[in-house]
């Protein structure tokens, strides 16, 4: 909750919000997946979904999830609000989150937000001139380990420095397709250089595939 | 002793291998479950009370005896299993790593729990930036449906089961087990009262039980390797494996599975490369995620990473996030920057929560400064105290503990910033 940054009501679009079709089909599936009458258990994802296709949540668009999961707008607004992944005003191409919490800090999340700056020429909470990217600063997002992290879209980028956090932003600037996950070729959350751990075959006994003698599931096979 | 590979559970814990159905059931995932079931409901909660199971998710609550609390009968209203994957405590990146590369072992364990406390559905309540991990285990669900592991006869058992991932959308408290339901339910995620427990009236008002995946994803193996197996790891009420999470100024921050009650020196030196600089460079660690109390050196010299022996020294294990600073490391910044966190993060329920996470916040950014008066450190240490324990749910206390842990081990070094800028003032 950014309190300092949220406008007490759905700002009004130019362009009214619908779900398309490929949307809709999908909101049917998330729907599903709650019990009869409780459509409301959909107002999250559903705000997902919209956000998605139109970008951010304007006021048409709570009026959309609200017909849909049968709640009143209100509802459905305070919870666009409660939440910080809905975008309450339009934002750039690229949404660039730079983790400022503990573990990133003390990795360097400072260079990151420098080399944001340097790149797109802005600080937190603005978007560039080009309308390439709005930049904002990030809470935990859990990968620590691969501290300091961004997350972009749907993905995170890890285990950055200045230097490449510069090379990532240049290419979300112009355009170029960016690897994800670790930037420096580590394998997930593993120490870097010689394993620690798990270099035992794991579909062997020794790798960790047994069964004690007295379990109930050493008498069968595979399920 | 260190933990060898064949008593972890988490063996894809990095993704070298297959994390799809395939892969999982080469590494013996899957293996036996049906007559796991078999044994029934009773027999299954007994072996987990039995392994001495501590819940993974911060509070180290028994995970047997939660599962316990849910009624023995299904009445009219349905019993659910929530799956807590909201992980957000800082430091913290496990749950992660488990649904990423091992999700068959998180759904296989939400069928046994599912049907060890009579429910026929579980939530996996994910937070919403994990969009890959819930990618994922989407797919490792329609994988184990299509296989016939779960649906209307789930695994053979003859227990209608199905799973379902539903996305959070970014916000902290949602991690607490009321704010996670409420959030389930389409509200904004704010802690409700207890009693009633979820146990009785849970998710739709229907009895309900909220664990996290760790402590979920674990129970398949330890059904199968026995539950004498899992307490001859650890200590006596601290028992199993676990993944810690070090991050901060070492050489090699790592996810890493050991025996529980390892001390913490060798967990950092054996996975995590050692401190940057040598372990005499070390200044402090926080050794269980945001919420609990830091430790200085000479404690961290000998400290046990387990629940009671992290206690003993005034901290926790909470989730088994290891930061570590060395000397370089601005100790009062760090926990400033903590301090801003639970301030953003207060849902603004309840007062002492609200208005004390951002008056706490804003004193300890003057502290950073020595911006100060030297008695303003005993009026903090108060109002931690009129926070800490005084709100619906533990993010208040989670905001208190920090500061109360730096002003225990680092009272000097925040004196010596306060009559520092004192004598620069006066100076000028």
């Amino acid at each position: 909750m950014s309190a300092e940054t949220t406008p007490t009501a759905p700002a009004r679009d130019e362009t009214p919000f619908a779900f398309s079709e490929a949307s809709l089909e999908e909101a049917r599936r998330i729907l599903a997946k709650y019990p009869e009458g409780r459509a409301r258990s959909g107002i999250l994802p559903l705000l997902d979904l919209a956000q998605r296709q139109h970008g951010w949540v304007s006021q048409s668009v709570v009026e959309a999830v609200a017909e849909m999961t049968g709640a009143p707008p209100i509802r459905v607004w305070e919870v666009a609000t409660f939440y910080t992944m809905y975008n309450k005003a339009p934002i750039g191409r690229a949404h660039v989150e730079i983790c400022t919490n503990l573990p990133c800090w003390l990795r360097g999340s400072d260079e990151i937000m420098r080399a944001a700056r340097d790149v797109f020429g802005v600080g937190f909470g603005e978007t560039s001139a080009d309308g390439a990217a709005t930049v904002s600063s990030a809470e935990c997002l859990g990968a620590c380990v691969n501290a300091p992290m961004v997350q972009i879209g749907d993905d995170y980028y890890e285990d950055l420095d200045y230097d490449s956090a510069v090379a990532l932003f240049t290419a979300i600037k112009e355009g170029r397709p960016v690897k994800a996950g670790s930037q420096i070729d580590r394998q997930c959350s593993a120490p870097q250089g010689t394993p620690t751990s798990l270099t035992t075959d794991p579909t062997t006994d020794e790798g960790g595939r047994w069964i004690a003698p007295e379990s109930p599931a050493a008498s069968s096979g595979t399920a | 002793m260190l933990l060898s590979d064949k008593d972890r559970i988490f063996t894809n814990l990095y993704g070298q291998h297959d994390w799809t159905l395939k892969g999982a059931q080469a590494r013996g995932d899957w293996d036996g479950t049906k007559a796991i079931l078999a044994q029934g409901q009773d027999w299954i909660i007994e072996q987990v009370k039995a392994s001495g199971l501590r819940g993974r998710g911060g509070a180290g609550f028994p995970t047997g005896l939660k599962w316990s609390f849910m009624p023995k009968t299904v009445g009219e209203r349905p019993h659910y299993l929530v799956v807590n994957a909201d992980e957000g405590e800082p430091g913290t990146c496990k749950d992660r790593d488990m649904m990423r590369n091992d999700p068959h072992k998180l759904i296989e364990g939400c069928l046994i729990a599912g049907f060890a406390m009579r429910a026929h559905v579980a939530y996996i309540y994910i937070r919403g930036e994990f969009y890959r991990e819930a990618e994922r285990l989407e797919a490792a669900i329609a994988q184990a449906e299509e296989a016939g592991l779960l649906g209307d006869d789930a695994c053979g058992s003859g227990w209608p089961f199905r799973v379902y991932v539903h996305r959070g959308a970014g916000a902290y408290i949602c991690g607490e087990e009321t704010a996670l339901i409420q959030s389930l339910e389409g509200k904004k995620g704010q802690p409700r009262l207890k009693p009633p427990f979820p146990a009785g009236v849970g998710l739709y008002g229907c009895p309900t039980t909220v664990n996290n995946v760790e402590s979920i994803a674990v129970v398949p193996t330890i059904l199968r390797r026995g539950a004498s197996w899992f307490t001859g790891i650890g200590r006596e009420n601290n028992t199993g494996t676990k993944v810690f999470c070090i991050s901060g100024h070492v050489n090699t921050p790592c996810n890493v599975e050991e025996a529980m009650s390892i001390p913490l020196r060798t967990l950092i030196e054996k996975h995590a490369g050692g401190v940057r600089g040598g372990w005499d460079n070390l200044l402090a660690v926080i050794p269980g995620g945001a919420s609990v109390p830091l430790l200085p050196k000479d404690i961290c010299d000998d400290v046990l990473m387990d629940f009671d022996s992290l206690k003993a020294a005034k901290s926790g294990l909470g989730t088994a996030a290891v930061m570590v600073m060395d000397k370089s490391a601005d100790v009062v910044a760090a926990i400033a920057r903590l301090s801003q966190f639970y301030k953003h993060e207060s849902c603004g329920q309840c007062t002492p929560c609200r208005e004390g996470a951002g008056w706490m916040s804003r004193v300890m950014d003057r502290m950073v400064a020595g911006d100060a008066k030297l008695e303003e450190i005993d009026i903090l240490e108060q109002v931690t105290r009129q926070v800490e324990g005084h709100t619906i749910c533990a993010l208040g206390d989670a905001a208190a503990w920090p500061i109360q842990g730096l002003i225990r081990h680092f009272r000097p070094e925040m004196e010596r910033r306060i009559t520092a800028r004192r004598g620069a003032v006066a100076a000028e």
